[in-house]
C-alpha cells in the first residue's frame, strides 16, 4: 500500500517538475492566438466591427469580448475560418455581405481638403492640400472610411470589376440527374 | 448550350463497364459451381442480386440520390455475387439476404455510398455472418450426397431440416479439426489422404472453383481492369507463410498449394483485395497491402478459430490503407533521386 | 543516335489529324476588321504606341514590350486605328482585354523592313530583335523567346530541344509548317543554337508524321547543320516541353525549376521559323499558321493574321449546321472561345468546330472509386484522385502537399476517368483559388504594414507636438506677453474655416447643378424647354448649361 502511494507521489512530482520546466522552457511571449486571428482578418482596418482596426478586434475576439461575426469585409468565409480556429459555432454574418469595392474620387468635385487623406487607414489616397486627390485602387481596401469625411461628397464606392489577370476558374458543378444520362 | 470542360475528348470507359467486366470474370468460378452443385447456385445468386438491388434502391431513395445512374453502375450486383461466392453455396436464403443487406446498407451506404466505404462490403457481410451464425457459415455441401436440385433448393429455402448428410465442413476446416483431434498423432499426409474430401490438391471440387476464379482473375489482369500487384502479392504472402511453416514441419502444416487452392484464397486475391475503393492506391502500397493480407489470411486460417481468414485479413488491412498510402506516396516527375 | 527515354503514363486518343494534314498552308484573305489584343504573351502587357485615328503600316509596332519579360505587338496590315479599347479576348473567361482595333485600308503596305545576317550580330542585339519582333512560343504557351534564349549562368546548356511533336489531336499546323518550310525552321533553330550554345540540338517529332520528319532531315542536311531529328513515339502529351525533354534527354524538370538550370531548353518549330523571319527578313510576328478543323466542310491549315476575329474565318472552314462551339487549341487542353468576335492570337494554333456528336456533353460525374487510372495516365506521376479529393473539399493546403502545382493540366486524367470526373477542372479551380488567396494575403499584409507605419508616424508626431507644447509653455511661464500670440492663430483659423466653408458651398452648388441636369427637378423655364425639345436631346443639351449656370451663381 505504502509503496503504491509512494510510486504515485513520485510520479506526480516528476510529472509536475516536467510540466513546470516546459512552461519555462517553451514560454511564448505575447498571445499567439491574437496573431492567428489577425492573420484571418482582412486587414481593411475599416472599423466596421466597432474596434479601431483589425488588431484591436483580434484582441477582443481572443479575450472573448467580441463575437466572430462582426467583420463584413472578411465575409462568411472569414467567420467560418475564425470559428474553425477558435472552436466556436459558425454564426451568420451580422450584416449583409457585399462584393469587394474600392473608393473612387470624382476629380471634378474634389476641393483638395485632405480630410479623406487623414481618414484613410492604409494610406491609399494620394494628394496634397488644395490639390486634387486620387485613390490608388490597388492599395484601397474598400473600408469606406473616406466616404463620410468628404465635405463635398465626391467619394463613392465602386465594385471591383473582374479582370482577366485575376480571373478564377469556377468550381466544377455537375448535377447527377437521371435525365442527363439519356444524352 | 451545355457548358463542357476540357478535355473535350474522353476515353470510352465507365464505372459500369468496369463492374460488368468484374461480373464477367466471376463467370468461370460460377460455371464450376454450377457443374458441382447444379442450378441451385443460380437461385442463390438471384436471391443475392435482388436483395442487393432492393437495398441499394432503398438507400439511394433515403439519401435522396438519383436511382438510375447508381443502380445501373453494377457495383451492388458485384457485391451480391461476391457474397454468394464467399458464403456456403447452400446457406439458407435468409442468411444470404442478411449478409447482402448488411453489406449494402451498413458497410456501403452508411459510409456514403459508392467510393466512400472504408471496408470491403462483401467481407463485412462475411465477417458479420460468421460471427453471428458460425455453424451455418461453416457447412459446405457434401458433393457425394447425391441430392438433386429440388432437395438443395429446399435446403436453401429452409423447408428441409439441415441434414448432416447433405452438408459438411470445408476441407480447411476438416484438416484443422483432424489435426486438432489427432493431437500430433495424425499428420497432414494422413489427414488429407481421403481423396473424397481433399481431392488432388485442396478439396475435391472446390479446388476447381478456385481454379475458375484464377482464370477469371487472370483475364481481368490481362484486360487491365485490375493491377498485377495486389493479387500477386496476396498469393505471394499466402505462399510465403504457408511455405515457411510447411518446410519447418511438413507433417504439421499443409503445403502452400493446398492453401492457395482452398477456401477463399483465389476469390480474395483477385476479386476482394483488388477492390480499388478499399485498397491501397500507390504501387508500393498495393504490394504491402496484398502481401500483408495474404500472409495474415494464412495465419488466421491456420492458427485462428475460424475456418478461413481471408475476410478478417482483408478487413484488417482495409483499416491500414490510409496510413500505408500516406507513407508510400511515389516520387513525382522531376523529384526522383 | 542515343536511346529514347520514357515518361510515365500518357494517353492515346484518336488523332483526327488526317483530315487537315494533307491540305497545304493557304493564306487567309484580308479581314474587314482586325482586333489585336495587346497582351498576347506571358509577362507584362505591352504599352500601346498608337492612338485612335492614326494610320499604321503592316508590321508597324503598335505595342512595345513593357519590361524584359514582355513582347511587342504589331499591326497585321496597313490601315487606320479605329480605337484602343477593351474588346472580348480569346480567353475562357469571356472578359475583355485592351486591344487595338484596325480597319484595313486594303493596300497591305509594309513598313520598311530591316534584314540582318544573324551570324554578324551580337547576341544581345538578336534578343532585342526577337523581343521587338514579338517572337513568342507559338506552341500555345506564348512565353517570350528572347527571355528563353538567355543561357543559365550556372551551367552550360547540354541540349536544345526543338518541339515538332504536336501531340494534341486534330492539330496539324506544325506538321504542315515542317513539311513546307523546313529550311526556315532549321535556320531559326540555328539562331537559337548560336544564342544558347548547346552541346547538341535535338528535333523531336512524333512518329505519326513521317513526311515532316523527312522534310526536316533533308532541310538540316541542306543547310549543313548537325541537328539530330528524332522520331518520338506518338503518345499524348509527348509534345509537352517537359515530356519531350524527358524523352530526348532523360532529364526530368521539376515544377519549381527552369529547364536551363537542368541543362535543357525547348522551342517550338513555329517559334524557330518566326525567329528566322524576324532576324533575317526583319518581319515581325503578324500572322500564324492555324489549323481549322472539326465539324467543318473544309478542314485545312491557314496563315491567318493575328487579330482576325473568329467570325471572319468561318467562311474558310465552312462549319456544318450543327456546330455549337468553337474550341481554340487542341481538344485536350484547349478552351471554348467565348464569342465569334474573339480574335486569333499568337496562342491560337488550332480552331476546332465542335458539335454535340463530336464532343458529346459529359456523362454525369460519378463518385471516385479510386481505381487509379488517372495516376497511371499522369505524365507527372501525381495522384490525381487524391488531389481531386482535396480540391473538391476546398482543402487547398493538402492539394499543395500532393503537388498540385506540378500538374501541367494536360487532361490525361480526365480522359481516362471511368467516373467522368472533370479532374483537370478541379485542379484549375484549386490553382486559381490558391493564387487569388495569395494575392489577397499579400495585399492584406501590405495594407496592414501601411496601417502600422501610419500609426507609428502619428504616435511620433503626437509625441513631438507634446514636446513642442511643453517647451512653449516653459517659455510662456517666464514673460506674460501671450495675448497677441493667442489671437493670431485664432484669426488664421477663422480665415481657413471660412475658406473651407466657401469651398464646400461652391462644390455643393456645383454638384447640385450637375444633378439638376441629370436627374431632374427642372424649374419652370426649363420645363418649357423640355416640352419643346425632344426628351432624349434635352438631357444632353441641358446638362452643360446647368453646370455653367450654377458655376456662375457660385462665383
Amino acid at each position: 500500500m505504502l509503496t503504491a502511494i509512494l510510486i504515485m507521489a513520485l510520479g506526480a512530482v516528476i510529472l509536475g517538475a516536467a510540466l513546470g520546466y516546459a512552461s519555462i522552457r517553451f514560454r511564448v511571449e505575447g498571445n499567439p492566438l491574437v496573431e492567428k486571428i489577425e492573420a484571418i482578418l482582412p486587414q481593411t482596418q475599416c472599423g466596421q466591427c466597432g474596434y479601431p482596426g483589425c488588431k484591436p478586434y483580434a484582441k477582443a475576439i481572443a479575450e472573448g469580448e467580441a463575437e466572430i461575426n462582426r467583420c463584413p469585409p472578411g465575409g462568411q468565409e472569414g467567420v467560418v475560418k475564425l470559428a474553425d480556429l477558435l472552436g466556436r459555432e459558425v454564426e451568420p454574418l451580422d450584416v449583409e455581405e457585399r462584393p469587394r469595392q474600392v473608393a473612387f474620387i470624382d476629380e471634378r468635385s474634389c476641393i483638395g481638403c485632405t480630410l479623406c487623406l487623414q481618414a484613410c487607414p492604409v494610406e491609399a489616397i494620394i494628394g496634397a492640400a488644395k490639390q486634387m486627390h486620387t485613390v490608388a485602387a490597388a492599395l484601397c481596401t474598400g473600408c469606406e472610411l473616406c466616404v463620410t469625411p468628404c465635405p463635398v461628397e465626391c467619394i463613392r464606392m465602386e465594385p471591383v470589376r473582374e479582370k482577366i489577370d485575376g480571373w478564377k476558374w469556377k468550381y466544377p458543378v455537375f448535377e447527377i440527374t437521371p435525365s442527363k444520362r439519356a444524352a | 448550350m451545355d457548358f463542357i470542360t476540357p478535355p473535350y475528348l474522353t476515353q470510352d470507359i465507365s464505372i459500369r463497364r468496369i463492374m460488368w467486366r468484374v461480373l464477367a470474370a466471376l463467370l468461370p468460378g460460377i460455371a464450376v459451381c454450377l457443374w458441382l452443385l447444379g442450378p441451385v447456385i443460380l437461385a442463390q445468386l438471384a436471391i443475392a442480386t435482388l436483395t442487393a438491388l432492393a437495398a441499394e434502391g432503398l438507400m439511394l431513395r433515403l439519401r435522396g440520390r438519383p436511382l438510375a445512374p447508381f443502380l445501373g453502375d453494377g457495383s451492388a450486383v458485384v457485391t451480391a455475387w461476391l457474397i454468394t461466392l464467399a458464403f456456403p453455396p447452400l446457406a439458407p436464403w435468409w442468411l444470404t439476404v442478411v449478409g447482402v443487406a448488411f453489406a449494402i446498407v451498413v458497410a456501403k451506404h452508411l459510409y456514403g455510398g459508392l467510393g466512400q466505404n472504408p471496408f470491403n462490403p462483401a467481407m463485412i457481410a462475411f465477417a458479420v455472418c460468421i460471427v453471428s451464425f458460425p455453424a451455418l457459415m461453416s457447412q459446405w455441401p457434401a458433393l457425394d450426397a447425391g441430392a438433386g436440385f429440388g432437395e438443395r433448393l429446399a435446403l436453401i429455402l429452409g423447408q428441409a431440416p439441415r441434414l448432416d448428410a447433405l452438408t459438411g465442413a470445408t476441407p480447411l476446416d476438416a484438416l484443422k479439426t483432424a489435426l486438432r483431434l489427432g493431437e500430433g498423432q495424425v499428420g497432414v499426409a494422413a489427414a488429407t489422404a481421403d481423396r473424397a474430401v481433399f481431392g488432388h490438391i485442396a478439396g475435391r471440387g472446390w479446388e476447381w472453383v478456385a481454379a475458375g476464379h484464377l482464370v477469371g482473375g487472370l483475364w481481368l489482369m490481362w484486360r487491365g481492369t485490375i493491377g498485377w500487384r495486389v493479387p500477386i502479392a496476396f498469393l505471394g504472402g499466402m505462399t510465403m507463410v504457408s511455405g515457411a511453416l510447411w518446410l519447418w514441419q511438413p507433417d504439421g502444416f499443409a503445403n502452400p498449394l493446398f492453401h492457395l487452392f482452398s477456401g477463399g484464397t483465389m476469390l480474395g486475391a483477385f476479386f476482394i483485395a483488388t477492390d480499388p475503393v478499399t485498397g491501397c492506391t500507390t504501387p508500393r502500397g498495393q504490394l504491402i497491402f496484398g502481401f500483408s493480407a495474404g500472409a495474415l489470411a494464412c495465419l488466421i486460417r491456420i492458427f485462428g478459430g475460424y475456418p478461413d481468414g481471408v475476410a478478417f485479413a482483408v478487413l484488417l488491412l482495409n483499416l491500414c490503407v490510409p496510413i500505408i498510402d500516406l507513407y508510400t506516396q511515389p516520387p513525382i516527375f522531376g523529384m526522383k533521386k | 543516335m542515343s536511346a529514347l527515354f520514357q515518361f510515365n503514363g500518357g494517353v492515346k486518343p484518336a488523332t483526327h489529324k488526317a483530315r487537315s494534314a494533307q491540305t497545304p498552308i493557304d493564306t487567309a484573305p484580308l479581314p474587314t476588321l482586325l482586333v489585336v489584343p495587346l497582351h498576347q504573351s506571358i509577362g507584362s502587357q505591352p504599352r500601346p504606341l498608337v492612338r485612335a485615328g492614326e494610320h499604321v503600316k503592316k508590321g508597324q509596332r503598335i505595342g512595345a514590350a513593357d519590361k524584359w519579360l514582355s513582347s511587342a505587338v504589331h499591326a497585321p496590315t496597313s490601315g487606320k486605328v479605329l480605337a484602343v479599347e477593351e474588346r472580348v479576348a480569346a480567353h475562357p473567361s469571356g472578359l475583355s482585354a485592351l486591344s487595338i482595333v484596325i480597319a484595313p485600308d486594303g493596300k497591305d503596305e509594309w513598313i520598311e523592313l530591316e534584314p540582318f545576317d544573324p551570324a554578324t550580330l551580337p547576341p544581345e542585339r538578336v534578343r532585342e530583335i526577337l523581343r521587338d519582333a514579338g517572337v513568342v512560343g507559338l506552341g500555345g504557351a506564348v512565353f517570350p523567346s528572347h527571355v528563353k534564349t538567355e543561357a543559365a549562368k550556372t551551367r552550360a546548356l547540354e541540349a536544345l530541344v526543338i518541339n515538332g511533336a504536336e501531340c494534341e489531336p486534330f492539330m496539324t499546323c506544325d506538321d504542315r509548317l515542317m513539311r513546307e518550310r523546313a529550311e526556315g525552321i532549321a535556320r531559326g533553330v540555328a539562331i537559337f543554337r548560336d544564342l544558347l550554345r548547346p552541346r547538341r540540338v535535338l528535333v523531336g517529332i512524333e512518329d505519326n508524321k513521317p513526311e515532316a520528319i523527312a522534310a526536316m532531315l533533308s532541310a538540316v542536311e541542306a543547310i549543313g547543320e548537325d541537328f539530330t531529328v528524332v522520331p518520338v513515339p506518338t503518345r499524348y502529351p509527348a509534345g509537352g516541353a517537359k515530356q519531350l525533354i524527358r524523352v530526348l534527354t532523360g532529364k526530368e524538370i521539376p515544377a519549381d525549376r527552369r529547364s536551363p538550370e537542368m541543362g535543357a531548353q525547348c522551342f517550338n518549330v513555329a517559334t524557330a521559323y518566326t525567329a528566322w523571319r524576324a532576324v533575317a527578313f526583319g518581319e515581325p510576328v503578324i500572322s500564324r499558321i492555324v489549323t481549322l478543323t472539326g465539324n467543318v466542310e473544309r478542314a485545312g491549315n491557314w496563315e491567318i493574321r493575328l487579330g482576325t476575329p473568329l467570325r471572319e474565318i468561318l467562311p474558310l472552314m465552312r462549319p456544318k449546321a450543327d456546330t455549337n462551339r468553337y474550341i481554340m487549341g487542341g481538344p485536350m487542353m484547349g478552351f471554348e472561345l467565348p464569342s465569334l468576335e474573339a480574335p486569333i492570337v499568337k496562342a491560337s494554333n488550332c480552331i476546332i468546330a465542335g458539335s454535340p456528336s463530336l464532343f458529346p456533353p459529359p456523362a454525369p460525374e460519378m463518385p471516385c472509386i479510386r481505381c487509379g487510372a488517372c495516376a497511371r495516365a499522369c505524365p507527372h506521376e501525381l495522384q490525381p484522385f487524391e488531389l481531386y479529393w482535396f480540391a473538391r473539399a476546398r482543402n487547398f493546403g493538402k492539394t499543395q502537399e500532393y503537388k498540385l502545382f506540378d500538374c501541367i493540366e494536360c487532361g490525361g486524367c480526365s480522359y481516362v476517368c471511368p467516373a467522368r470526373i472533370p479532374l483537370v477542372q478541379y485542379f484549375r479551380f484549386a490553382k486559381s483559388e490558391i493564387w487569388s488567396r495569395e494575392r489577397d494575403k499579400a495585399s492584406a499584409d501590405a495594407a496592414k504594414a501601411r496601417f502600422e507605419r501610419r500609426q507609428a508616424r502619428e504616435a511620433r508626431e503626437r509625441a513631438e507636438k507634446a514636446e513642442r507644447l511643453a517647451k512653449a509653455s516653459e517659455r510662456k511661464a517666464a514673460p506674460a506677453s501671450t495675448a497677441p500670440n493667442d489671437a493670431a492663430p485664432d484669426e488664421t483659423e477663422a480665415a481657413r474655416k471660412a475658406a473651407i466653408a466657401a469651398a464646400i458651398e461652391r462644390a455643393r452648388v456645383q454638384r447640385e447643378g450637375v444633378q439638376a441636369g441629370n436627374t431632374g427637378d427642372p424649374d419652370a423655364t426649363r420645363r418649357e424647354e423640355v416640352a419643346g425639345a425632344g426628351i432624349g436631346q434635352c438631357r444632353a443639351v441641358d446638362a452643360p448649361d446647368a453646370g455653367q449656370d450654377s458655376r456662375r451663381e457660385g462665383q
